[in-house]
């Protein structure tokens, strides 16, 4: 008896929360209304059939519950009620599903003319690309992502020069104008999402994937991230602001373009040819068998090998300067230092990069890096040991908001803990966070950072690095 | 089986030591123990998982030790073993071991030696996973559908040997399905007695023998899915890996589609929720009639109902992807199968409030269950057809309305039918009844409890909260009212949680003083209440096999003695109806 009063109870108790409750669908500024209208359909038939289940299981309950002398009603079967009941679930399901069809056929052709924009998801950050003056995104491919072309655009493609890159931020968008979005991911699956957009589709590495709708409302957005990316996804977020189209245009405008964008990008502590060189190094993946900062692998590491006295396969000895290094690249075998394998395949360069190469690693000697006081070299292998590790997808180095705090100004600045107590940011505080980073996480930030493991040189010229974008500059 | 002699049959796994009477035992009555309890072991683990979860997200910061990377542990953890090794191995090794030999009048299951391996293989997988909790690293977090490429990654926690364990220990796991349920299959279709026709198996038996097909269709897509995983992360394969840069590096990985990895998955993954939720038809099914003295009102259809959603659910996979980025034309396709599979879901729940109508309703603890059951089931069922609806899965995907939904479907559903299908067979399992106003106080904590937990949620889901998410701090559509709502489900869920120590308690407590059952002590008509011991013996049925004269269901019938008839009745004997004798139901005009 007491099953059937609580469930009546529960019916009621549904019904009151139902119209109480002070959390319901987010106020909608999209033109999906469609789909508000497909959900409300469903909810009123559902909501009318769990009330009409449950009072009539109350029902039964009270009525035919069990007292000396009742006994039951032998009906095995009932082919008509039976037959009534498949005929009224068949035409309830299509109720529903019919006009959900319509809505998703609308949903799933985007508008003629609709906008193109970009977003591009990695661990743990939003990146948004428009196509530019001439109207068409650029080619990109995972091989050409490194730190100074996050997007990974084509460089040789003349339709990507032009393309507008927001590699953090916030995402403007102009109000009452079709937007379709192609979504790209960098690492996992991500996915864009807009509460206020209703419309929501995953970001998948490898593929590109894509969602519409127009935005019908001026204001300023959440933005996050719906499919599980690892352990920031929560941290994933960002805003959409719609503007009035002045106001976005003068936005964009405002934005750099791919070509300015790589222009500007700094060339760290050393000369602007070693730094192409590191960039020539990663492209080419030099760098899976040097190493920069003296560990052992399957090459001689670069770390002062310029202008060492190398003895060779052979029994040759040999000084390493720049004509040994352009033919060690070029024709690999002629020239193995002892003690490798001749397992590195030829490399046709340019002259140039050949150039850029012997200067990168002349700035990992032992004595350019001396003679600047713990300077370039340290710095550079730093810059490399960022780059490697991938510091640099969460710390940026221009004072950008990302995942973790950024690297500018961050030497020498006071800081206040997660923990509530204050500190100096200084090497000890900085060695500490790379290898224990839970420890020392800065408020207002997530404690997501997993542990590294580095070598004490590493770790010094990681200090270098973050030492040369400015001591306590903000 | 039943053609072999008695003493020829049992000789080949007779017990002849405590080991092989209480370790590696061949009797499928043991067996069905020993899944239980390790089921109901590693359940529990991953019941206090929750809580701590539950913790986070009620009073976000408050327990420090609860960073991101264990909050995503713990997730993970929890969703797999109840998925998995509770809900799965509880429904087919524990249920489905005890049950079946009994119901169909067979001595044992007819590879006896194969259902040990079943067992031990599943112990194994069991240690395995539990062994990813002691790793460097710890276990993996990369939630229960370990989509690639994150599940493998470094920034997902556990991308070590976590992830490694989780995938070998599923492997072992699927080798112990397998084992088991070839036995299943093969004993419900060759070792039933005489007169026992397919068309008098009790619903229990055919919502588990559907089950296990299913399970032995669907479990191979999970097998290669984490073989290929495993190549992925341990032999740098690309099954799953395009390109990536994870963490600011290139990775050596090329050309293979994330995509490829969810409709494998899926393609396991939705047949596993019918997995859990056929047995648990099946089972309230038998609940239902036997406590409100009635047969099970349209046995027939609800046979079909079984089959046809068995079928279905290999043809909705994709509804779990409408966001993902495949090609949204499958939406449409997959729209239409899921909505479909509702009509003869709906059926069935008809069917159970239907006969209840005009029964003689006897609400005991396994009642209890099977109403709040079917209360459940309608809610997770509704909110079922706004998600299979692509249109409005659109805005729900990955929000709290997923969560809420797939808990009240195949989490509180199911066990509320494991709660009342374990205080309906204690009796027969160990010859002592539960007790009563433990199970009460049990069911009422878990019912309303759970109810208190996910019927709220389903409002967060339409708020649109992300659903495994650490923290909300700082997203302004959520209003911060939900935080109340948050910290008020927490609640609820500590006490459920604790509820289940009672159960546990009673379980123990009724073994040594609950009151002496006998062998019938619900006047119930189907075989297993038939055995000449209780609780019964190895080889069940003493020298000579029953006889099954009828269906399970002849409750009430008018004109006998008694309100219920067994099967092993014979007609003409008693009181069985004339024109019963091919287990078909007599037609709505053929009764007086």
């Amino acid at each position: 008896m007491a099953i059937a009063i609580v469930l009546i109870l529960l019916v009621i108790g549904s019904v009151v929360f139902h119209f109480w409750s002070p959390w319901w669908i987010t106020p909608l500024a999209s033109n999906w209304s469609e789909m508000d209208d497909t959900l409300m359909i469903t909810f009123w038939v559902s909501g009318a059939v769990f009330i009409a289940i449950n009072l009539f299981m109350a029902y039964a309950v009270i009525r035919f519950r069990h007292k000396t002398g009742r006994k039951a009603h032998y009906e095995p079967e009932n082919k008509k009620l039976e037959w009534w009941l498949t005929i009224l679930t068949t035409i309830g399901v299509v109720i529903m599903l019919a006009p959900g069809l319509i809505v998703y056929n609308d949903f799933v052709h985007a508008p003629d003319g609709a906008s193109v924009i970009e977003v591009l998801g990695k661990q743990w950050q939003w990146g948004y690309r428009f196509p530019g003056s001439d109207g068409i995104l650029g080619n990109s491919e995972p091989r050409f992502v490194d730190f100074t072309n996050p997007f990974g655009l084509d460089p040789d493609d003349p339709n990507a020069q032009d393309d507008v890159v927001v590699a953090s931020g916030e995402l403007h968008l102009p109000i009452n104008k079709p937007i379709q979005i192609l979504l790209r991911s960098k690492d996992v699956l991500h996915d864009f999402y807009v509460p206020h957009f209703r419309a929501k589709m995953d970001a998948v590495p490898g593929a590109i994937s894509s969602f519409w709708f127009t935005p019908t409302r001026l204001g300023k957005f959440d933005s996050a991230c719906a499919e599980y990316c690892g352990v920031g996804h929560h941290t994933m977020r960002s805003f959409v602001i719609v503007d009035e189209p002045a106001d976005f245009e003068q936005w964009l405008s405002a934005q750099p373009t791919f070509s300015q964008s790589v222009a500007k990008t700094p060339a760290g502590g050393a000369g602007e040819s070693a730094a192409k060189g590191l960039e020539v190094a990663q492209k080419q993946g030099c760098l899976g068998c040097h190493s920069v900062d003296g560990t052992a692998s399957t090459g001689p590491t670069w770390k002062n090998l310029y202008g060492k006295t190398e003895t060779l396969e052979n029994g040759n000895t040999v000084v390493v300067d720049e004509a040994y290094l352009k033919e060690a690249i070029t024709t690999p075998n002629a020239s193995v230092v002892k003690g490798f394998a001749p397992i590195m395949p030829p490399y046709q360069l340019s002259e140039e990069d050949l150039k850029a190469l012997v200067d990168y690693t002349r700035s990992l000697s032992e004595s350019d890096g001396q003679a600047s006081g713990g300077g370039s070299g340290l710095v550079e292998t730093g810059r490399a040991i960022a780059q490697q590790q991938g510091c640099l997808g969460c710390h940026s180095i221009d004072g950008s908001p990302g995942t973790g705090p950024t690297w500018k100004g961050l030497f020498g600045k006071q800081e206040k803990l997660a923990d509530g107590s204050t500190i100096v940011v200084d090497e000890a505080f900085l060695k500490e966070s790379v290898s224990n980073p839970s420890a020392t996480v800065i408020e207002g930030f997530s404690p997501i950072m997993p542990p590294y493991q580095l070598t004490p040189d590493q770790l010094d010229s990681l200090v270098a690095y973050t030492k040369s974008l400015g001591a306590g500059a903000e | 089986m039943s053609n072999v002699p008695y003493q020829e049959a049992l000789a080949l796994h007779d017990p002849t030591s405590y080991w092989t009477k209480y370790v590696f035992s061949q009797d499928h009555k043991w067996i069905a123990i020993q899944y239980t309890v390790t089921a109901v072991a590693v359940g529990m683990v991953a019941l206090v998982m929750s809580w701590l979860m539950r913790l986070q997200l009620g009073f976000p910061g408050a327990f420090s030790f609860i960073d991101p990377s264990t909050y995503y542990q713990l997730v993970t953890m929890h969703g797999m073993i109840m998925v998995i090794y509770l809900l799965t191995a509880i429904f087919l090794g524990g249920f489905g071991n005890f049950l079946i030999p009994l119901m169909v009048g067979a001595r044992d299951m007819v590879f006896p030696f194969v259902n040990m391996l079943s067992y031990w293989a599943y112990f194994l997988s069991v240690l395995v996973l539990m062994a990813s909790l002691l790793v460097p690293g710890g276990p993996t977090g990369a939630g229960w559908t370990m989509y690639p490429p994150q599940a493998i990654l470094p920034g997902t926690p556990g991308s070590g040997a976590g992830i490694v364990l989780m995938l070998v220990s599923l492997v072992l796991f699927i080798v112990a399905a397998t084992m088991g349920g070839l036995n299943y299959v093969v004993t419900v279709l060759q070792a039933r007695t005489r007169g026992m026709t397919m068309m008098r198996l009790p619903l229990s038996v055919w919502g588990i023998l559907m089950a296990t097909v299913l399970a032995l269709l669907a479990f191979p897509a999970l097998f290669v899915g984490a073989v290929m995983t495993l190549f992925d992360r341990l032999l740098g394969s690309s099954f799953f890996m395009p390109a990536v840069i994870s963490m600011g590096k290139h990775l050596d990985y090329a050309g293979g589609s994330p995509i490829l990895f969810q409709h494998i998955f899926w393609f396991f993954g939705h047949p596993e929720v019918y997995i859990v939720a056929l047995p648990a038809f099946g089972i309230v099914s038998d609940l239902i009639s036997v406590h409100s003295r009635k047969n099970i009102f349209g046995y027939r259809i609800m046979v079909w109902a079984i089959v046809i959603i068995g079928v279905l659910s290999f043809v909705v996979w994709a509804h779990h992807m409408y966001v993902s980025g495949m090609n949204p034309y499958f939406g449409f396709f997959f729209a239409t199968t899921t909505l479909i599979i509702a009509v003869p879901t709906a059926i069935k729940v008809y069917n159970w409030v239907l006969t209840l109508w005009r029964g003689d309703i006897h609400l005991t603890v396994p009642m209890l269950f099977s109403i709040g059951f079917v209360s459940s089931f309608t809610i997770g069922g509704l909110t079922g057809l706004f998600l299979g609806n692509v249109t409005i899965d659109l805005p729900l995907s990955d929000t709290y309305f997923v969560v809420a939904h797939f808990h009240m479907v195949m989490g509180v559903s199911p066990i509320l039918v494991v709660f009342g299908g374990i205080y309906h067979w204690y009796p027969k399992i160990t010859g002592r009844m539960l007790n009563d106003t433990w199970g009460k106080i049990h069911f009422w904590f878990t019912f309303l409890g759970t109810y208190a937990i996910y019927f709220p949620m389903h409002y967060l889901g339409f708020v649109g909260m992300p659903r495994r998410y650490h923290a909300y701090d700082g997203y302004e559509f959520i209003p911060e009212s939900a935080q109340d709502l948050n910290a008020f489900i927490t609640i609820s869920a500590l006490m459920v949680g604790v509820a289940q120590f009672i159960f546990l308690y009673n379980l123990y407590w009724s073994y040594r003083n609950g009151r002496v059952a006998g062998p019938n002590p619900w006047n119930a008509a189907s075989l297993e209440w038939q055995t000449p011991q209780t609780p019964p013996v190895h080889g069940n049925w003493g020298p000579k096999l029953p006889t099954v004269y009828r269906w399970p269901y002849d409750y009430s019938v008018p004109g006998a003695d008694q309100d219920f008839i067994p099967q092993t009745q014979p007609p003409g004997s008693a009181f069985g109806m004339p024109g019963h004798t091919d287990g078909v139901p007599l037609p709505e005009g053929g009764k007086a």
